[in-house]
């Protein structure tokens, strides 16, 4: 019943309300979509495992470090496994054909990361292959790449033509795994290198480390940054998830933006709702006026008035999150090659919302002071 | 004309808490739409601004950065014997050859580690890049352990003032000098003596070779003659075309980011100025057939109701201008992903954002206005004098 009223008193002016549910909508999916870009940002350090952790050389990324630290770190207490690799950053044809590729140690790589699934005998061809490369699902249809096919990577830091087999395909074990990546063999990438430019070889990016437990993580790496200290190549250890949160970082202003920016959408239909209720209250004051005279109480007025203003945002909020699913499907494949993985969170739906519920109430503040504090003649003596 | 605009300007006035509201609603909607325009071009002019035209930068080919660069001290030296070099006032060739690395440093705000460019320097750097000046102490000397750092460096990280010591590649380096290069992508930079740098960072091959032509129409010449030397793999490019290229991904991010976000953000906007114009229109039937039957035509009740909303949307435009513009103070820095380093910049407002600023909040009101301002023209005098 009482819901039929705020229904009925809601849709009195069916084009402003339909106008309002309109902005609440597009307000809602511009916030979800904004937050799920944010999180999208955030997916390298969700999937990164804590019993796993990284070793580089400490003055920055673009050092390397010696092949020999290979045995001393595997000799470390508390270290399980150990692989290593460098940053290829090759590209494909054309500099903007940018995706993340890697020389990698890929037997005991592949041993540290279970999450990378395979089919059938692919991954025992790639081991095999050593001109072999992988690629992530999603990078392959990019490409359009086949098992098989001959990819050349023109290398940036490592210079000139890299012809490589497509031998396999990964497929993440779940959502957030990344699987827009290639790697190929690290022995293939150092024989070249060994032979064109010596002083460059046995040299290593970095390496990952595995440990049996996450509580054991802080004491290994510091066991092992302890190694090296005042060595010619100091390191650096740390675990993969605070690895990946420094490049987060490094972006930490485009992120503050876009918080903000998601918070100003909601601002911004604010004072559409607002401005909405404020002129449907501003005509119908002298309704309010008799309410009062039959014996309603200031307070039950301002009640109807409240739900009349949660109606709107509710339903504006209910259509824009049912939105939100395949929009982000659509600007997923858009911007595909920004972000390899693109999901709506749980938290993301929840925050939509509270915003949307918070939007009605703050929206119905003012009138709601307005129609309490309204006086019986006055009232009655307003017309429109 | 004058009479209509009066008329509408009132109305405006009459309703104030409407108007507010709407008029904020696009305020922060031309506030966000010129924000990201200003920080697209706030970051694009300081890295254009770093280069200057009539320098030539010569890079190992398809290494796309200074980082990613390596020129061998052969390589080096045969661009320096090319006809092409300008020549300094004492003889020798205006060229320096320069060693990029990447070091990290802690930001003293939120005291997350970023990366940052040392650059070591040639005695010819400083003569190539005359932007760039010192602002207190002096230049370090050539063969010692000193450096000098730019000013918007010094003011973000740790430990980087003036006589303080910076610990990395096993040495202990001495801050002598901090250097000002206005608002380019130098003053996020560490200079300091290529040769002893090289040393340090076990890295005996240069990064870039910079010069400066003797004749500004001389770089195809140079350019084909370097490529196409069998001793080189290098490219050369124009220094403010290297940097040009250095910003694209990001400013195109930018730009990409604003664009879809204002477009989102604008229909939220004209969704809040339609209501109030149909709303004014509601109020006003009686009114409207008023002025039909006084002689108004149905074409003076279009414009009048039309321009209430280009007024509407105008002052919710300026507001987000004159917020806008006070983001001039406020400097930025965030990681260039194609050199992988810190850079600082700036919003700048341009001319041009201002117009496209105006521009855009003006077809935001006629976007909101011309619906409700059909319906008001398209009344019956006798049907709306009625409803009053």
């Amino acid at each position: 019943m009482l819901l039929k009223i705020l229904y009925r008193n809601a849709f009195r002016h069916k084009l402003r309300t339909a106008l309002t549910v309109f902005g609440v909508l597009v307000a809602i999916l511009a916030f979800s979509l904004l937050r799920t870009v944010i999180d999208a940002w955030y997916a390298g350090v969700e999937a990164s495992s804590s019993t796993r952790l990284i070793t580089r050389n400490s003055i920055s990324l673009i050092f390397s470090l010696p092949l020999s630290y290979r045995e001393k770190i595997r000799q470390a207490d508390g270290v399980t496994g150990v692989s290593y690799g460098n940053w290829f950053g090759g590209y494909y044809i054309e500099p903007k054909n940018f995706f993340a590729n890697f020389a990698l140690e890929s037997k005991s790589y592949l041993d540290l990361y279970p999450e990378y699934v395979f089919q059938g005998q692919e991954k025992a061809a790639f081991l095999r292959d050593r001109k072999g490369a992988v690629a992530g699902r999603k990078l392959a249809e990019r490409f359009g790449w086949k098992v098989g096919d001959t990819i050349t990577l023109k290398g940036t830091i490592f210079p000139g033509d890299w012809p490589l087999v497509l031998r396999a395909i990964y497929r993440g074990k779940d959502k957030t795994v990344d699987e827009t990546q290639l790697f190929f063999h690290w022995d293939y990438l150092n024989e070249v290198i060994r032979k064109t430019r010596p002083a460059r070889a046995d040299q290593v990016g970095f390496y990952i480390l595995g440990v049996n437990h996450a509580r054991d993580a802080a004491r290994t790496a510091a066991t092992v940054d302890a190694l090296f200290r005042n060595s010619l190549a100091e390191t650096l250890t740390e675990t993969e998830k605070a690895f990946q949160l420094s490049f987060v970082s490094m972006s930490e202003v485009i992120i503050t933006v876009i918080q903000l920016v998601s918070i100003v959408v909601i601002v911004i239909i604010l004072a559409v709702v607002a401005n909405t209720m404020a002129m449907s209250v501003r005509e119908r004051l002298w309704e309010y006026a008799v309410f009062k005279t039959l014996g309603f109480s200031g307070g039950q007025i301002a009640l109807l008035i409240l739900g009349e203003s949660l109606v709107i945002t509710t339903l504006g909020g209910a259509l824009g999150i049912l939105l939100t699913f395949p929009v982000v499907n659509v600007f997923a494949q858009a911007v595909g090659q920004f972000f390899p993985t693109f999901n709506v969170d749980r938290m993301t739906i929840y925050l939509a919302c509270v915003a949307s519920v918070l939007v009605g109430v703050i929206a119905a503040i003012f009138p709601m002071r307005q129609a309490i504090r309204v006086h019986i003649a006055e009232g009655l003596r307003r017309v429109g | 004309m004058q009479l209509l605009f009066y008329y509408s300007f009132r109305n405006l006035l009459t309703r104030w808490v409407t108007t507010l509201l709407t008029a904020l609603g696009m305020a922060l909607v031309v506030f966000v739409f010129a924000a990201i325009l200003m920080l697209a071009e706030g970051l694009q002019q300081t890295l254009v601004d770093t280069g200057s035209f009539d320098n030539v930068m010569v890079i190992r080919r398809s290494s796309e950065s200074e980082v990613q660069s390596g020129v061998e001290r052969l390589e080096a030296a045969i661009v320096e014997t090319q006809p092409e070099v300008a020549l300094g006032q004492d003889g020798h060739p205006l060229l320096a050859k320069e060693l990029v690395v990447l070091i990290t440093l802690q930001k003293k705000d939120s005291g997350s580690r970023a990366n940052v460019v040392i650059r070591g320097i040639s005695p010819y750097s400083l003569a190539l890049r005359p932007q760039v000046r010192m602002v207190a102490g002096r230049l370090p000397r050539p063969g010692s352990a000193e450096i000098m750092v730019g000013q918007s460096l010094a003011k973000r990280f740790h430990n980087v003032g003036l006589a303080k010591s910076l610990f990395f590649a096993t040495r202990s380096w001495t801050v002598v000098g901090i250097f000002d290069a206005g608002d380019t992508g130098f003053s996020s930079e560490i200079w300091g003596d290529v040769d002893q740098l090289m040393q340090a960072f076990r890295r005996p091959v240069y990064s870039s070779v910079l010069f400066k032509l003797r004749d500004s129409t001389g770089f195809q010449a140079v350019k084909k003659g370097l490529e196409s030397d069998p001793r080189l793999t290098v490219e050369a490019l124009r220094e403010t075309e290297y940097y040009r290229k250095q910003s694209e991904v990001l400013a195109t991010f930018l730009r990409i980011l604003g664009l879809s976000l204002t477009v989102i953000f604008s229909l939220g906007a004209v969704v809040g100025a339609m209501i109030t114009m149909y709303s004014a229109v509601a109020n006003r039937t009686a009114e409207i057939g008023t002025l039909r039957a006084l002689g108004f035509k149905r074409s003076n009740i279009l414009l009048a109701f039309l321009l209430e909303s280009l007024i509407l949307s105008l002052l919710g435009g300026g507001a987000g201008l004159l917020c806008v513009s006070l983001l001039q103070l406020v400097s930025v820095s965030t990681t260039n992903f194609q050199t992988f380093s810190e850079l600082a910049f700036s919003f700048s407002l341009s001319a041009d954002i201002v117009v496209k600023a105006l521009a855009f909040s003006l077809i935001m009101g006629f976007a909101g206005g011309i619906l409700p301002a059909f319906r008001a023209a398209r009344m019956n005098i006798v049907e709306s004098l009625r409803e009053g």
